[in-house]
């Protein structure tokens, strides 16, 4: 009886949980995650026959800002149309007021767990690059993501890479709203950073911080919300490119305070350092992007997408000037099969030579 | 350059020090005909060139063009070698040589001439 109590609770709970759809064309099937801002659910649309994602707001929103910063996602999400960047597909309020929108239901895994299965080194950069296009995309178009971290990407069943979550994104020409809001650069932090999850929960609820801790800028963690611009996005790839790498985040610490303070004062260990089979280029390109200086930092996720093509191809980085050594020992390791056809010439040459001088 | 182009350029350089390196065989009859070995040498490489250099234009395969031209390479030596019985001083590096041509022609050269219409 006490069982049955129980699962009639756990039944009620749930059903309590899920949003009220009433009056829209969506009927909710469950619930799928739940972010720092809002939850999503998985809906069918009743009108196509089909499921989709449904974003709704889930924290305390006294204010209102929480509302417009979904809203203003549905937009910066309407505005990108990419291959690689989930789609929205419709926005609106629920019955008790609640911003919503819905956007394409994406089956696959996160990043970070995509990671391990990943067979080779090559992959993983090809993966990468699919990335960068859409971010430099998402650039062009004007808007800056400001929280990319590998639990922000999803990897579909195709290999296809879809870049999610644009709740803290920010259009560049975007005017400043008068009234203070969360990222104003004059209002204080008051999370409370103990508590939050260092790698999986941004700081960007009521602070002056955007982003998440282990992916952090230099300038995103000092809360230099003015200085914030497309570089912020390289530093988080380089960020993101450097837990391909290696399989964990740049900075790491016991509470998101002493990841802060790693971000601002500290530079990551060098991915060598923990897996020398890294070559020496994709340590400089990740350095490059992970600059602390912004105007150090690659201009473009395009140009760091070109950095890392290069690298491929057994080109020339721009990341790392190579020294006469290092030069030679790439364009003999990019025609291996060249050297050694060379090598055989030379070889049975010295043999015939041999053999008939005896 | 066009690939027919750069395998006849290449075919013929590696042909001429492959003829000039037959100088070191300690056989009194080839230093005498050097002249005339470096000159063979270095049209057998010219040849070979030119067909891998077609072959690649035709047909885009790494593993395909250096047997294509290992082979041709073999094929014009082995003629070579039926006149002087030197078999295995021509044959062996000879295909060597035309097994790099294969490659090369492969992997650099422009595939064709566009032209447009």
């Amino acid at each position: 009886m006490s069982a049955l109590n129980d699962d009639l609770l756990e039944h009620l709970r749930t059903v309590a949980d899920l949003p009220d759809l009433t009056g829209t064309r969506y009927q909710v099937l469950g619930k799928l995650d739940r972010g720092g801002m809002g939850t999503v659910y998985l809906v069918k649309d009743t009108g196509l026959g089909r499921e989709v994602a449904l974003k709704v707001l889930s924290a305390p929103d006294p204010s209102g800002d929480l509302a417009a910063r979904l809203a203003a996602e549905a937009r910066h999400l309407a505005r990108l149309e990419h291959p690689n960047i989930v789609p929205v597909h419709d926005v609106g309020r629920l019955p008790d007021g609640r911003v919503y929108y819905t956007m394409k239901l994406v089956r696959g895994r996160r990043l970070d767990t995509w990671r391990d299965e990943a067979t080779g080194r090559p992959a993983l950069l090809r993966l990468f690059q699919k990335i960068c296009g859409a971010v430099a995309y998402a650039h062009a178009q004007g808007v800056i993501h400001r929280d990319l971290k590998p639990e922000n990407i999803m990897v579909g069943s195709f290999g296809e890479a879809l870049v999610m979550d644009w709740g803290v994104a920010k259009a560049i020409d975007e005017p400043r709203p008068a009234a203070p809001r969360d990222d104003a650069p004059g209002r204080t932090a008051s999370i409370d950073l103990e508590a939050a999850d260092t790698q999986g929960r941004r700081v960007t609820a009521q602070g002056t911080l955007i982003g998440t801790p282990a992916y952090m800028s230099p300038e995103q963690a000092r809360g230099e919300i003015d200085r914030l611009d497309a570089r912020t996005d390289v530093h988080a790839l380089g960020a993101i490119l450097y837990f391909l790498l290696v399989g964990r985040p740049p900075f790491d610490g016991e509470t998101p305070r002493l990841v802060l303070e790693k971000v601002r004062h500290g530079t990551p260990t060098p991915p060598r350092k923990i897996d020398p089979s890294i070559p020496r280029t994709l340590e400089a390109i990740c350095g490059k992007a992970m600059a602390p200086d912004p105007s150090d930092r690659y201009e473009s996720a395009h140009e760091m997408s070109d950095d890392v093509e290069r690298f491929l191809d057994g080109l020339p980085v721009m990341a790392h000037p190579e020294s006469l050594l290092e030069r030679t020992w790439r364009v003999m390791d990019r025609n291996r099969t060249l050297v050694w056809l060379v090598a055989a010439y030379i070889v049975t040459r010295m043999i015939v030579l041999g053999l008939t001088g005896r | 350059m066009s690939k027919p182009m750069l395998g006849l350029s290449l075919g013929a350089a590696l042909g001429f020090i492959d003829g000039a390196s037959a100088y070191a065989y300690p056989y009194p009859d080839v230093r005498a005909q050097i002249i005339a070995i470096v000159i063979g040498s270095t049209f057998k490489g010219l040849v070979t060139g030119v067909l891998a250099g077609y072959f690649a234009v035709k047909l885009r395969s790494l593993p395909l063009g250096i047997s294509f031209g290992l082979i041709v390479g073999l094929v014009l030596s082995w003629l070579v070698a039926l006149g002087n019985h030197y078999y295995v001083e021509i044959m062996l590096p000879g295909s060597l040589l035309g097994a790099i041509v294969g490659f090369a022609t492969q992997r650099f050269g422009r595939p064709g001439t566009q032209v447009a219409r």
